[in-house]
């Protein structure tokens, strides 16, 4: 069996495979990647290497977007 | 007449109301209103993608930001690592760089914390980003502000969503009269007639949020924000008649029969 890891995504805890790249997190979200921007572990992430980074056990994930406001 | 324009850090706009897009009823309602508006720029909010409920619907394909210019905000950041981190982030979906800086000092009042509000505007314009900055209506913050490397200096009216207009003319008119970037009236108006008169002060624009979305009709409101900001500034640039103690007839005194 896989190992798996626990991360954090928008507070929400996931538990996800070992080794899962960020690119499989926004994929698996259906997140419209050109409307977003992304957090790992308080540091942006250039959304050209999210395919790169693997993710490890107790990451913290922020994805944003715009919404309304004032 | 002269083609009279707001210049944002270089950037032409006809329209001199700038509106939020936050507290309508729904996506639908508030694009309609900023269409009725008129508005070119719009506020907008930087929150967490909700994960769980993706039929949301977003922002974007509402309001087209290739067609409106979108300004992200900080509002709901109380000192300057959060303001900073959420305009980083707003910079990041798709390059961004002119922005509202919002940093809130109180809860209740919702008046802004200048001292973290000064540092942060110093941050982020040394990262090259264009500030416009929401602040309370003291000249003298102002004017460090606009030495900080502000890009348009925007003094509250009242309290954010008191709809109470404009409290000190005073101070806006002091405001109006040091600095030459443009003056912004951003949150308290209530109604149409404060933009009016925020504009014959001589502001450059106004910014309104609470005051269209809940009204009872909004888009008759942000219609009538959209007339009373050109009424506004057509009379401050018509020069207005002195004020006199007496009266003066309007028709001849001579010839009378």
């Amino acid at each position: 069996m896989k190992k798996k890891i626990k991360i954090k995504l928008n507070g929400k805890l996931k538990t996800i495979n070992d080794n899962s790249t960020l690119f499989y997190i926004i994929q698996k979200n259906k997140i419209p990647l050109a409307k977003v921007a992304i957090e790992l572990n308080q540091e942006i992430v250039d959304k050209k290497k999210i395919k790169n980074i693997n993710l490890n056990n107790n990451d913290k994930i922020e994805i944003v977007h715009f919404i309304g406001g004032g | 007449m002269k083609r009279d324009r707001l210049i944002i850090s270089k950037k032409n706009f006809i329209s001199r109301l700038i509106v939020g897009t936050g507290k309508y009823k729904s996506m639908k309602e508030c694009a309609q209103a900023i269409k009725l508006s008129g508005a070119e720029i719009v506020t907008v909010a930087v929150r967490r993608v909700n994960i769980t409920n993706k039929k949301k619907p977003l922002l974007m394909d509402y309001i087209d930001p290739k067609k409106i210019t979108y300004l992200p905000n900080t509002a709901g950041c109380f000192n300057s690592k959060e303001a900073l981190r959420t305009l980083r982030l707003a910079r990041e979906i798709g390059g961004w760089k002119l922005v509202k800086l919002e940093v809130l000092g109180d809860k209740k009042n919702l008046f802004p914390e200048m001292i973290e509000t000064l540092k942060s505007t110093e941050i982020l314009t040394k990262e090259g980003f264009k500030v416009m900055v929401y602040c309370n209506d003291d000249p003298l913050m102002a004017k460090r502000l606009e030495n900080s490397g502000a890009c348009a200096i925007m003094p509250l009216a009242a309290p954010i969503g008191s709809g109470l207009g404009i409290i000190n003319e005073i101070n806006i008119k002091i405001i109006r009269k040091q600095t030459k970037l443009p003056l912004i009236i951003d949150a308290g108006l209530g109604q149409a007639s404060d933009a009016a008169i925020a504009m014959e002060l001589g502001c450059d624009g106004v910014l309104v949020n609470t005051a269209i979305a809940k009204a009872k009709k909004p888009f008759q409101m942000a219609l009538a924000f959209k007339n009373a900001v050109i009424a506004g500034r057509q009379s401050y640039l018509s020069g207005r008649i002195k004020k006199t103690l007496y009266g003066n007839p309007s028709s001849p005194k001579t010839g009378i029969i």
